[in-house]
Parts: C-alpha cells; structure tokens; sequence
C-alpha cells in the first residue's frame, strides 16, 4: 500500500498537468483535482450510493462463495454428481452473465435481489471450480493410507480431503473478491435505481464526468477493501 | 490377537501388463519377513495387494493363512510419513479412529508417543519436528492402529544413516509378535531386521538364510556384514 503511493501520486501529477496543457474538455477528461471536487461536493450522495453497492457486492461474495464451496463439496462427494453436473457447471460458464443480467432484472424486480443474483452468478464458479479441483487432488498415499485404515467416505472427506483443499478454497476466493463487484455493478447497469453502477449511467447520460470518476474512484476503493479483507481470510485458511 | 500368516501363489497382472511372474510367496505368522529385491520387480505390488490398496489379478490368489479376510487386519507405513501437516501430533496418532468415527483412548495414544520417544511433543505439528521424529510419530499412529499384520514400504530409506538404525531398532522392539512384510532395496537393512529374508528379482523369488540372532541385529557386527555381502552379491547377480 505504502509502496503504491508514490507512483500513483506521480501519475495523478501528470494527469493534471496534462489536462491543464492541453485544455482537453472536462466532459471527456477530467482533471484529478475536478474529480477530488466532485467526490468532496457529492460525499453524501456517494456514500448513500456506495453502501448500496457494497451491501451488494458482500452479499453476494459470502452467498456465492457459500454456494461454490457447497458445489465443491457435493461433486467431491458424490461420483455420480462429479459426472452429471460437473459438465454443466462448465457449459453454464460459456453463457455470457451479461446476457442473463437483463433477464433477472425482469424475474427479480430493480432491488436487491436482481444485483445479489448476478454477483452470486459471477462468483461461484471460480471457487467451486478451484476448491473442487483441490478437492479432487487429495495425494493419492493419504487416500491409500485412508482407505487401508478403513475410512468413512464422510470422515475422509471432513477429516482429509478438504482440510487439504483449503489452498485451492483460498485462491477461488481470491478470485471471487475481484469478481463480486463486477457481478453487483453489472446488475445495477441493467436496471437499478440506487447503487454506484447507477450513480455512473446517471452521470454519463447528463455529462457529468467528474462525478463519474468520483464513482468510479469510490468502487475501486470498496473493491480494494473487500480484496484486501478476502486475501487475509484467504491466508488464514492457507496457513498449516 | 493370534497373528496370520500371508500367502500368495501365481502371477499377477494387470490388464494386459503382467506385473510379477509365477511365484509362492509366505510370509509366517508372528514372523518379520523382508522381501528385497531392487526396483521394478513387483515387491511393492505384492505389499499393496495384502493391503487391499492393488486391484491387480493374481492367477493362484492370495491372502491370509486363516483363510479370513485381511481388511481391517492390516497397517500400512509407507516411505513418505504421510502426516497431516495441520493436525497436531495426537491427532495424526489417533488418524485411524477418526477416520473410522471411533473415540480414539487419548491415554493409549500418549504411551504410544512417549514409547517412540516423542513425549510432551502432542501438541507439536508435523512441521515442527526433525525428519526422524516424523517418522517416530508415523510408526507411534501405525502401531495405533494395533492391527496383527503391518505392511512397511521402506518406511525408513528416505533417513540418514543414524536416524534410520534408531528407527529400525525401535521399529523391530515395538512390532514384535505381529505378522511384519517389510519390503526393502537396502541388503543392509534386510539382514538386521529379517527373520526370513526373501529375494525376489525378475529371475523370480528366492530364499536367503537369514543371519543369526533376533532382530534388530548389530549393524556394525563383522557376521552381519558378511551376511549383508552375501544378500548383495546376490541381487547383483540375479
């Protein structure tokens, strides 16, 4: 973090002095210092925004996450799901959630529910697709020392295979932190009345650009948060 | 807890790849049994299907002497430990009981640990002991296990040279009365701990006298290293 700071105050500098040389309109480029004034001016509005979206964006890592580690679970468990549903889990990655965001908007309404669906459609395959790769890569001597022991199926599973699984758990996680927001502002882009992604359309279509960038800046710093809070559970879990 | 003895007759294949030739294997009940041979003959093959683990076929079948099943007879120590880095030393001991949803005797796992010299340690994790410590807590959750037939997969050839002879020393007090197959590379190794030593090379399997005296044998005694020349010469002439 520390380590960030001087680049990235060095290329704020050089935005600025940019935009004041070469007098680039401020409805398409604003400078640093604009958007600073816009983020200040409008801090209410953006902090209502910004909860909005980061109840969102929560919501739908722990639900997503929740439900990936279940899937991993379950298909680690049962051969017969790993066979069937396994090939699904894969097909429904090539539908673009992009697609299907106008389509939940229609079946949830404008609220929350609509944001939490997309966002948990983004989340979960990338932690069940990791922890039950980790799930399934259990070495092969611990099986076989298992199984001479006479190990339970549910035992083994609990007591072994994902105890070593939680690496694989720990970078779908990772993952899926990056990926929630996306999942929450995508859905508030299809249809929404509150939330950043909204604040953002808002101000795009009436040419307020510093406020956009405001927006944006609060997002990246939400994301930042919830990446930072995620990778320290994530450790956690990585650590014997 | 009358220990059997193991048997196996004919050769074994898996799928079209044969994997050992016709051969009569017996291993006496109550009796350390080494099978030596180098690499690639089928020794391991043989350990893994007395522990259930290979589902290889073999033509004049295989098993115990009392004719009962094996599962649930048998403990298997491997050549890694094969602990669980994130569980403490007890509850790797007591890996088997939690496996099978048994209450594991915590007491008997302490005496277990302090015999193989590892007590006080229970809390400790794996990666907070010495490589022959390891291996100690490894033989402690395999003695555990009290079943009369143990299988080891050279558990002991990834030691130094020291460490190895104190776990062979301990290896060969605590498992004494069990049905033990050990099988090895190490001549060394065969003529300090076999009771009856069993060489077995693509030539087939033979039996060498084993030396005299019950195990574990001084490593150092002159006789020993001349029986430990004699299993040498003949695996390299096999």
């Amino acid at each position: 973090m520390t380590r960030a700071a001087p680049p990235l105050i060095a290329a704020l500098l050089l935005w600025q002095l940019l935009v004041q040389l070469t007098g680039v309109p401020r409805f398409l480029l604003p400078a640093p210092s604009e958007i600073g004034a816009a983020l200040w001016q409008n801090r209410a509005m953006l902090a209502a925004h910004g909860l909005v979206t980061f109840a969102e964006m929560l919501a739908a890592l722990i639900c997503g996450a929740a439900l990936g580690v279940l899937l991993g679970l379950w298909l680690a468990w049962s051969e017969t799901a790993l066979r069937l549903v396994r090939p699904v889990l894969v097909f429904s990655q090539t539908v673009p959630i992009f697609t299907l965001a106008p389509l939940l908007t229609l079946w949830l309404g404008y609220g929350f529910g609509s944001k939490l669906a997309t966002g948990v459609l983004v989340v979960f395959f990338p932690v069940a697709s990791a922890f039950l790769d980790a799930l399934l890569r259990t070495p092969a001597e611990l099986l076989d020392l298992a199984k001479v022991m006479g190990a339970r199926r549910g035992r083994l599973l609990w007591l072994i295979r994902l105890p070593a699984a939680r690496p694989g758990l720990a970078s779908g996680l990772r993952l899926a932190a990056v990926y929630a927001p996306i999942g929450a502002v995508l859905g508030e882009w299809v249809g929404a009345s509150r939330g950043l992604g909204y604040l953002m359309l808002l101000a795009n279509g009436s040419a307020k650009t510093p406020l956009m960038f405001a927006a944006l800046v609060v997002l990246s710093a939400l994301t930042f948060g919830l990446t930072r809070a995620t990778g320290l559970l994530a450790a956690r879990l990585e650590r014997v | 807890m009358t220990p059997p003895g193991l048997w196996l007759d004919g050769s074994a294949r898996f799928g079209d790849s044969a994997l050992f030739g016709p051969l009569s294997f017996r291993a006496e009940a109550g009796c350390w049994t080494v099978l030596l041979g180098p690499s690639g003959v089928g020794k391991t093959t043989i350990l893994r299907l007395f522990a259930g683990l290979s589902r290889a076929e073999v033509s004049g079948g295989f098993g115990a002497s009392d004719g009962q099943p094996l599962a649930g007879r048998v403990a298997l120590m491997a050549q890694t430990d094969l602990l669980l880095p994130w569980a403490t030393a007890l509850d790797n001991i007591c890996l088997g009981a939690r496996l099978r949803g048994e209450r594991a005797d915590p007491a008997r796992a302490l005496r277990l640990l302090a015999e193989v010299g590892l007590a006080g340690m229970e809390r400790r994790k794996p990666g907070q002991l010495s490589g022959g410590q390891r291996q100690r807590l490894a033989l402690a959750r395999t003695l555990m296990e009290d079943r009369p037939v143990v299988l080891l997969d050279e558990p002991f050839s990834a030691l130094d040279a020291r460490t190895r002879s104190e776990m062979q020393a301990l290896a060969a007090r605590l498992l004494t009365g069990r049905t033990v197959l050990m099988v090895s590379h190490d001549a060394a190794e065969a003529a300090r701990l076999g009771q009856r030593i069993l060489i077995l090379t693509r030539a087939g399997l033979a039996e060498a006298a084993a030396p005299e005296g019950p195990p574990p044998r001084d490593a150092t005694a002159p006789a020993l290293l001349q029986a430990q020349a004699g299993l040498l010469a003949r695996l390299l002439a096999a």
